[in-house]
């Protein structure tokens, strides 16, 4: 290879385009380290705090698309207290003084200003795609930003963040010339929408593919808004009115007999369950379905719609589909890859929608099924022992039981044995949340068969140290191992420092670690910043020289090149 | 029919009670859109205490065991009579729940008068209660029976949720458990209150809607699933907003700190006829406080705190605009 010129190398790199391969290259010889640099169009960044923007523009000259990921993965569920950081502003500020000629952005669990945004649509000329996830900061103002001078955008995909919603008319702020949009997804929008505005969108979008709505969006402009965009392969439908002319449904069952290429399927936020069957039509060529928040749809509406998605391939749905409609789904849906059950019921009030029972029949209707995320009230070892046994193939494997400590309800012993099969027989396992009463026996387990697991879930389990300690020996792969309310401490934690180096972040909450370890760790191990999360006002904690038995609540641990960040709130402390 | 099995049947005691009480229309508890304030406003002869207590306590629905009630509930008899045990139920087919405020009232009910799943089971089973709930940081008067574990209890203690916008729940929850992101608890809960409740299956998490006050300059947002009753809501509001109406106190002649903020707000609704009202499903504005509070919050979209000139649209008289809150209070 050393005798091709740079272009032809640079060339055959094109082709590369997953970005741990792309590491991989950077590292055989310096020439090639160069060439990659300056090749490289999309930058992956898994934690904001592992780098900062001036080192990555030093490496990485010529990116067009950059992905950023800011809080741990347990702020989903207010585990982060706020203001904790992940902010964007810095980011974008460092990008814009540049000449790099930024068209993506993709933010997850980062806190985004009207101001950020601002800043953004005004700095890159060629901006094209802005996907947030689980965002939090901004409000339409700044989305009214990106609207008025992003001039070639094609992609505005909010997905699941907190936007202060002002009713502003952002969407009327896309300019009459404007015709280049491809995905829009403001279904977390919780305000009203103009809907003038929103349907001389869509008429002049000709290449839009995605039209993901909010809840204000009623049923007769549904129907318009389908008429006017019959090539659409990605619809979040907002809500349904209760009251519904039968003209009106009669125009949207027209509409969507027109929408041929239509594959994904979402939203239904508020949906009086017979508007189902007006989408009958159009299921089987559906691969894609997402009824997680279609609440008040009962089981059997749902069924009679899957009975009709023979070619489904994702399917989020809410347990109110119970173990007969999982049962249905088993026998009509073959190729399904991938499946999310979400609870209705959050506070466990004994609904048993769904139960273990459901899993298996899932298991063994799905030879395809990959990725599964399941919330249930019950399960048995026996029947994680046959999902095993039916699934060798997952790669991810969630299961939340919701009740903690909860054992096998049949034998009333831990579900160790369970998971054990399962990873003894998913040799792809990458990915694995365990729940239910759990010793450190399957934690022996995940360390000795686990071997391509990368993040690790784990809450309410464990007896020892010895159980983290499994772990952290055994998965050579691991990369984010996320710990709460489980008896692990500093003979654990200090165990291998250096582990901390081949992972992206360890985050242990509500565990026995105390201050006078982090402090021992952070001393040992300068390359990580040890963060410790203290919301109570225990400033005392420092003083009082009790370090060694003083627990720390929650612990947030991460390798950077970059050393202590300085935007860090006073509740959280560096070392 | 038992008065309990009455109690337990979903709208035959609302529409008895407006029958016997000479209330013209016949309402379908759910069909919102007839039960308007107009319709009380068909009340005539009948003492304001009495029109008050009507609407508030006869078309209360209890699920709740007789005796089964939250303490606030006792504040509110306390407002309306001098003493507590005196008051005659005006609709005598409601048993006298004081009477029957048993030893059963201190195990308390997890929201509104439902009765907690503990409550159903007489003896201590194997599973009374689903104790997933860890008792250390119990809040409000629940009392959570503690589960025979034999197996380890973690050793890390509850952090203390860092959801500063809405008041502790009446039920001890782990923060953050189970795993479920709060835009989805949220969208969840604003779709699931408007689900039949009939079916048993109320809406959980937050129900957070926005409650806005003339003349103040910005709104605040409540839990509306964090209270069980009007008075908690009353109160809590009357906390929020103290600040707007304490600027106004002066005018109205309150005096200083010993008197307490629920005079003083009192005081101020009667001068200033500030009345709670909120936004139904249809859009309409409602006066608060003619249905049970489950009800209530399975309708309520937004709250708004009007003045008294605004609210005679609505088609009360001044007086009884005032009414409602005050007995709330």
């Amino acid at each position: 290879m050393n005798y091709f010129p740079d272009e032809v190398i640079e060339h055959v790199f094109d082709f590369v385009t997953s970005h741990k391969d792309r590491n991989s290259i950077s590292l055989v010889c310096k020439s090639w380290f160069k060439i990659e640099r300056y090749s490289r169009q999309n930058v992956f960044i898994g934690n904001c705090y592992a780098i900062n923007p001036e080192r990555l523009l030093r490496r990485f000259p010529c990116f067009k698309s950059l992905t950023l990921k800011g809080k741990p993965h347990f702020a989903d569920f207010n585990l982060v207290p706020h203001g904790w950081g992940g902010f964007v502003q810095p980011w974008i500020e460092a990008l814009a003084r540049s000449r790099v000629g930024l068209e993506e952005l993709r933010l997850k669990r980062m806190v985004v200003t009207d101001e950020s945004l601002e800043l953004l649509s005004r700095s890159f000329v060629n901006f094209k795609s802005l996907v947030l996830v689980s965002c939090e900061g901004f409000s339409t103002d700044g989305l009214a930003s990106i609207a008025s001078n992003c001039r070639h955008l094609q992609d505005l995909d909010l997905q699941e963040n907190e936007i202060d919603d002002h009713r502003g008319q952002w969407l009327s702020c896309f300019p009459e010339t404007y015709t280049s949009l491809v995905t829009l997804n403001f279904a977390c929008l919780e305000g009203e929408t103009n809907l003038v505005a929103l349907e001389r969108l869509v008429a002049r979008s000709p290449n839009l593919r995605s039209l993901k709505l909010n809840r204000a969006v009623p049923l007769d402009a549904l129907a318009r808004l389908m008429a006017c965009a019959p090539q659409i392969v990605d619809l979040g439908v907002g809500s349904y009115e209760d009251e519904q002319d039968s003209e009106s449904c009669l125009k949207l069952q027209a509409a969507i007999r027109k929408c041929t290429s239509l594959r994904s399927l979402s939203g239904f936020l508020e949906a009086a369950p017979h508007c189902l069957s007006a989408f009958h039509p159009v299921c089987h060529n559906l691969t894609s379905l997402n009824l997680s928040y279609a609440a008040e749809i009962h089981g059997s509406h749902l069924i009679k719609l899957i009975e009709h998605c023979k070619k489904l391939q994702r399917l989020w749905i809410l347990d109110s589909i119970g173990d007969k409609g999982l049962e249905v789904v088993a026998s009509t849906c073959k190729e399904l890859q991938e499946l999310r059950v979400f609870p209705t019921d959050l506070q466990g009030g004994g609904n048993t929608a769904v139960t273990e029972d459901g899993l298996v029949a899932i298991s063994a209707g799905c030879p395809k099924l990959h990725s599964i995320l399941y919330f249930c009230q019950q399960m048995t070892n026996a029947a994680l022992i046959t999902v095993a046994k039916n699934c060798p193939n997952f790669i991810r494997f969630r299961l939340c039981i919701l009740e903690p400590h909860k054992p096998d309800h049949v034998t009333s012993q831990p579900l160790d044995e369970g998971f054990g099969a399962i990873v003894q027989a998913c040799k792809n396992l990458k990915r694995l949340s365990v729940s239910g009463l759990l010793t450190d026996q399957v934690f022996l387990y995940i360390g000795m068969y686990a071997t391509e697991l990368e993040m690790l879930s784990i809450a309410f389990a464990g007896d020892t140290d010895k159980g983290m300690l499994y772990v952290l020996n055994g998965c050579k792969k691991m990369r984010k191992l996320e710990i709460r309310d489980s008896p692990f401490g500093d003979a654990a934690l200090l165990a291998d420092v250096n582990k901390y180096e081949t992972m992206r972040s360890l985050w242990m909450s509500s565990c026995e670690v105390t201050l006078g370890g982090c402090k021992r760790l952070a001393r040992k191990a300068p390359w990580l910043n040890v963060e410790i999360i203290n919301e109570n006002d225990n400033n005392r904690m420092e003083e009082n020289g009790y370090e060694g038995r003083q627990k720390v609540d929650k612990l947030y641990l991460y390798r950077t090149v970059v050393g202590t960040r300085v935007d860090a709130p006073p509740f959280v402390w560096i070392h | 029919m038992s008065p309990e099995e009455e109690l337990q049947s979903n709208g035959s005691v609302a529409s008895s009670t407006r029958n016997i009480v000479g209330v013209l229309k016949e309402h379908n508890y759910l069909g919102l859109s007839d039960c308007s304030s107009v319709g009380s406003s068909n009340l005539s002869g009948l003492a304001d205490d009495d029109k008050a207590t009507i609407s508030l306590k006869a078309t209360e629905l209890t699920l709740g065991l007789p005796g089964s009630q939250s303490p606030a509930r006792d504040t509110e008899l306390n407002l309306l009579g001098p003493a507590k045990l005196d008051e005659k139920p005006f609709f005598p087919l409601l048993p006298s729940k004081d009477e029957m405020c048993s030893s059963s009232s201190h195990k308390n009910i997890a929201s509104g008068n439902k009765r907690g799943f503990s409550d159903t089971m007489d003896k201590v089973p194997l599973y009374t209660e689903k104790n997933w709930m860890f008792p250390e940081a119990v809040v409000a008067t629940q009392s959570v029976i503690k589960k025979e574990v034999a197996q380890n209890l973690p050793k890390g203690k509850l952090s203390t949720t860092n959801n500063s916008s809405s008041p502790p729940a009446a039920k001890a929850q782990i923060v953050g458990w189970p795993p479920v992101r709060s835009y989805r608890k949220n969208t969840l809960a604003t779709t699931c209150k408007n689900s039949d409740e009939v079916d048993g299956k109320p809406g959980s998490g937050p129900l957070f809607v926005k409650v806005s006050m003339d003349g103040a300059p910005y709104l605040r947002k409540v839990d509306l699933r964090s209270y069980t009753n009007y008075g908690e809501l009353s109160a809590a509001l009357e906390k929020m907003f103290t600040t707007f109406t304490l600027g106004q106190c002066g005018t109205s002649g309150a005096t200083g700190k010993d008197v307490r903020n629920e005079t003083k707000l009192k005081d101020l609704l009667n001068g200033k006829d500030y009345v709670l009202t909120y936004e139904d499903k249809d859009g309409d504005w409602m006066l608060v406080g003619d249905f049970s509070w489950e009800i209530f919050i399975g309708v309520c979209k937004k709250l708004k705190i009007m003045k008294g000139c605004d609210a005679i649209g609505l088609g009360m008289f001044c007086f009884l605009l005032v009414m409602p809150l005050k007995s709330l209070v």
